[in-house]
């Protein structure tokens, strides 16, 4: 029994050892089993669910009413009675914390949806006609890349007036370029293949080959894209409401929470110190899911 | 052939004593750990290679002759590993070395040269470079490096060593990258030289200088070589004695020619049944082929291995593992029946009852004055030029030529994948055929179908088998409901699966069932034309033979014509009415397969026809093609082959006049200055020769 790896690569070079690593198909199931098996997406996922759990039902875990102020313990140092303490307006800064995961999860999460459905079309016509269209279509995009994320924002959410909608809508826009570049370099692959060829010698149009026969073969990229961004999204989501353009006051929210007491960070920085670790652990947490679910599906 | 055999072939024969051999393994396993399993690939294989000997082994894939040639080197990845017997290089113990010593063995007494030669080579680094970097891992200084390395690329044949060793690896073509690859194994002077499937990638003309140039080095190095491969005419041809790997054991031994003209297991006799050699065309009958699959890795080994798919098989073979048997002569054979192994029952009938062909079968597709020209980096390349080309109802047409010489272009166009120059004319039954796919109607679209080369990307990964094939039935047929399901249902019997395949999907499959559900899928629409783009070039020649049958099979059902693309000319020969040759874009030649092959023929199709190794064949002169394929977006002027061509004539006239392709005979037209009569003359002249007489004109 003489262990004989010289070889730091798993990677075997020749057919028949390539047929002894796939023996096994890869199917849902076993990404998911596989999935279930790593550190990393359990942490991920273990955390993500606190926040979805809190999403859902923050207003009845909640300790106090997030809206309530209590003019009498202002600025409250953590205690029993406030665990992470109170504002400057005597609100309970952990039920506001519980609370806030809702309007940002719910934000992203469409957002980044939007922009992945959006995106994933843009990608499958630009790879997918290559040529003129792709051309003009992708010039397009790179000027949007061009552009400065935030400030596009901004600008988009001071004309329409900041709602939830409004930040849904704006932030699935300035995604959709970056997750299009994604697909449409998984279908200009795709689409060189023979199977492709064989669709369109039966009749098969265009709409058919894209959406039928491309579309399940790119949905690994597209997968991984969507969850990267949802982290990206968490983090807009929350720069926009720093700003003073998220959901409006006096809805419970991290980054408007953090903007409102910064000033007074030194003297009562629980105020600050809370939502930021919430915003943070969230972002961690979306992109360990995302590394791990890359790390398998790249398998 | 006869001055390749080294002086010491004696000391070949398996009892030989120790010192005198370069590789001995004894009693090895290698297994790797799949998923939590423990997965043997090499199972109790015990071989020697004596000094300046070169052993052959061949197998099919899967049957781990790869594993055996990283496992020499102490290369095996991460999850491999011995897990018995032990292998001795030169007398010493390959798995007990430390890391000095290994790197030792690797950098001076083995050497490897890969299948695929460009990705051998790093491709941001000057040829150069690459092979003194050999010589200055042995010791020498870098200004000695590149000299040395400039005579070892003289010495594989390399005319202007000094351009090629100024150049990056991607601007050299294949066969010239694989005798760089070659200078660079040779260049330590290696006690062992492993190839695996060398010449596998590359064309049959440039495959068959690599061989003459190993075989050359060989004799005048006296290197010692393990060579694998899967195509028993290389072996045949380049090797003293063979070992034949099935499923990771090792089941026949002994000296090359023996072995393949007196075959003693019967997975050997199988084997050699499947290949279409010694000009067997589709009239003498069906291939024979060998039942059932490989065992999969890992799999319990109890009895022969081979039992499950050997028709001499009985209860002994089944519970009993048979020993391997010495047959003297340095003949072993793991068989308990290699007494009747020469008399192996055929698994498929040899009858075939093929049509004959009307003097004047009709005329479904004609290719006229088709031309296709593509524009890149402001340069025109020419990939076809003025082709007319007819084909004929249930008529196979073969289609042959290099790699660039515009067969799948060919295919393409007709198929409306690719639209050809705007003066070029496609009709079907006589009316005119639109050159874009998206523009023929349905009648036209059901006629043309195509087998593709690569099942893995032929089919999509992410559908099953039913719907790969029912869309197919759905669009081209119109069916749909019952009509539909039925239908499908018959396809997937007519190519000889199971209804349980239906719902797999292609990964689920091996390779030639994933060939059998794309052929299945051109049949959806009960097609006219067949286009069948190196249909078998992806498969083992035992399930190549099972796809060549099933083509005969469903052709004479279906009276479909086959456009027939490959660069194997034995499947070519054995399937096609007529042959097509193409050269740089132009017809070469066009005739009938038996006249085209035999000759008197074009100089170009001769070389081609010499290039390919046979078994057991009277050896014709072999015609070598000096130099590279011309670059088809400057194409020489007069007859694009008079730069290869070794019959060009004194006067001039190839390399200012372009031939006409005139008619030389009823139905076989010709593109050659020599008229037929000189050229029946000359190559009768020349062929065929002892084979003795055939090496030192060499």
């Amino acid at each position: 029994m003489i262990p004989l790896s010289e070889r730091s690569d798993p990677i075997i070079p020749t057919a028949e050892l390539r047929a002894l690593e796939t023996a096994g198909v890869q199917s849902p199931r076993t990404v998911w089993q596989q999935l279930l098996r790593s550190p990393t997406f359990l942490v991920g996922a273990f955390i993500l669910l606190f926040w979805i759990v809190c999403a859902i039902f923050g207003n009845s875990i909640a300790p106090d009413d997030p809206l309530a102020q209590q003019l009498l313990s202002v600025n409250a140092h953590p205690s029993g009675a406030h665990l992470f303490g109170t504002d400057q307006l005597g609100r309970d800064v952990l039920s506001r914390v519980i609370v806030g995961a809702h309007d940002i999860l719910i934000i992203a999460v469409s957002a980044t949806l939007l922009g992945t459905v959006l995106g994933t079309v843009l990608g499958l016509v630009m790879g997918y006609f290559g040529g003129a269209v792709d051309a003009i279509v992708g010039r397009l995009v790179e000027t949007l890349l061009a552009l400065p994320l935030i400030i596009v924002s901004v600008l988009f959410i001071l004309a329409l007036g900041p709602s939830v909608p409004t930040l849904v809508i704006v932030i699935g826009f300035v995604f959709a370029p970056l997750i299009a570049r994604t697909v449409r370099a998984a279908v200009l692959g795709e689409r060189e293949l023979d199977y492709v060829a064989a669709a369109r010698l039966r009749g098969d149009s265009s709409l058919h080959i894209m959406f039928v026969e491309i579309l399940p073969n790119v949905l690994s990229p597209i997968l991984v894209e969507f969850t990267v961004r949802i982290g990206y999204a968490i983090f807009t989501v929350a720069t926009l409401s720093f700003l003073g353009l998220g959901p409006p006051p006096p809805t419970p929210d991290w980054g408007a929470d953090i903007s409102a007491n910064y000033d007074v960070i030194s003297l009562y920085w629980w105020e600050t110190l809370f939502p930021a670790l919430a915003i943070a652990s969230l972002v961690i947490a979306v992109n360990l899911i995302a590394d791990s679910v890359e790390s398998v599906l790249a398998q | 052939m006869t001055a390749l055999t080294p002086g010491q072939r004696s000391d070949a024969s398996p009892e030989g004593t120790g010192p005198s051999d370069a590789l001995v393994v004894d009693h090895l396993d290698v297994t790797y750990r799949v998923r939590g399993h423990d997965r043997r690939a090499i199972a109790d294989v015990s071989f020697r290679i004596a000094r300046g000997e070169s052993y052959g082994l061949v197998g099919e894939s899967g049957s781990g002759k790869s594993t055996l040639a990283v496992a020499v080197e102490r290369y095996l990845p991460r999850n491999g590993r011995v897990s018995a017997g032990s292998i001795s290089v030169n007398g010493r113990d390959v798995l007990g070395l430390d890391g000095d010593a290994l790197r030792d063995l690797r950098s001076k007494t083995v050497s490897m040269v890969y299948q695929e030669p460009g990705r051998a080579l790093n491709p941001s680094i000057r040829v150069g470079r690459q092979v003194a970097e050999v010589f200055e891992v042995a010791g020498l200084r870098r200004s000695e490096a590149l000299e040395r390395a400039e005579a070892m690329l003289t010495k594989v044949q390399i005319s202007d060593p000094g351009s090629v060793m100024r150049r990056y690896p991607h601007q050299i073509s294949g066969g010239m990258a694989q005798r760089v690859v070659v200078a660079m194994a040779l260049a330590t002077d290696p006690s062992l030289l492993i190839l695996d499937e060398p010449t596998t990638a590359l064309d049959a003309t440039v495959e068959a200088e690599i061989l003459d140039l190993v075989a050359a080095l060989r004799t005048e190095l006296g290197s010692t070589v393990l060579f694998i491969s899967h195509n028993l005419a290389v072996i045949a041809k380049m090797c003293d004695r063979v070992g034949v790997l099935y499923a990771g054991e090792l089941v026949e031994e002994g000296p090359a020619g023996d072995v393949f003209d007196h075959p003693r297991h019967p997975y050997t006799v199988g084997l050699l049944r499947c290949i279409p050699h010694g000009g067997l065309r589709k009239d003498h009958g069906r291939l024979d082929t060998i039942p059932g699959f490989l065992p999969s890795p890992g799999a319990a080994r109890v009895g022969c291995i081979f039992a499950p798919r050997c028709a001499l098989a009985d209860d002994r073979c089944r519970s009993e593992s048979p020993p391997m048997s010495n047959l003297g002569d340095g003949r072993l054979v793991s068989c308990f029946h290699h007494d009747k192994a020469a008399d192996l029952p055929r698994s498929t009938p040899v009858e075939l009852a093929l049509l004959e062909h009307p003097q004047a079968p009709d005329v479904v597709v004609r290719l006229g004055a088709l031309s296709k020209t593509f524009h890149a980096h402001g340069e025109d390349v020419k990939a076809l030029v003025d082709i007319d080309l007819e084909l004929r109802r249930g008529e196979t047409l073969g289609l042959v030529g290099e790699s660039g010489s515009g067969k799948t272009t060919l295919a393409r166009v007709l198929l409306g994948l690719i639209a050809p120059d705007s003066d070029s004319v496609i009709e079907l039954d006589g009316g005119p055929l639109a050159s874009d796919v998206r523009k023929r109607g349905r009648e036209q679209l059901k006629a043309l179908q195509i087998v593709f080369q690569n099942p893995d990307s032929a089919l999509n990964r992410r559908h099953s088998v039913r719907r790969i094939i029912g869309r197919s039935v759905r669009k081209l047929a119109g069916l749909s409901g019952e009509a539909l399901r039925q239908r499908v249902i018959e396809l997937v019997e007519a190519v000889r699966m199971e209804q349980r395949h239906l719902l797999l999907r292609p990964s689920q499959l091996s390779g030639g069932l994933k060939q059998r559900v794309a052929i299945a899928r051109a049949f959806g629409g009960e097609p006219r034309i067949v286009v069948c783009d190196e249909p078998t070039s992806a498969l083992d020649v035992s399930v190549q033979a099972a796809i060549l049958n099933l083509l005969v099979d469903l052709q004479l059902a279906e009276q479909v014509t086959y456009l027939f693309i490959s660069h194997d000319l034995r499947v070519v020969g054995y399937l096609s009415d007529r042959i097509a040759v193409l050269y740089l874009g132009r017809l070469m030649e066009v005739g009938p397969a038996d006249i085209v092959f035999s000759g008197p023929h074009h100089p170009y199709t001769e070389a081609l026809v010499s290039s390919v190794p046979s078994i057991g064949e009277d050896r014709r002169t072999r015609i070598r093609l000096s130099g590279e394929i011309p670059s088809a977006a400057n194409p020489p002027v007069g007859c694009v082959f008079h730069t290869r061509c070794p019959r060009r004539l004194e006067t001039g006239v190839c390399e200012t006049v372009e031939p006409p392709l005139v008619e030389v005979a009823p139905g076989h037209l010709m593109r050659c200055h020599i008229d037929i009569d000189s050229l029946r003359r000359l190559q009768a002249a020349e062929a065929p020769l002892p084979p003795a007489v055939a090496a030192s004109t060499d």
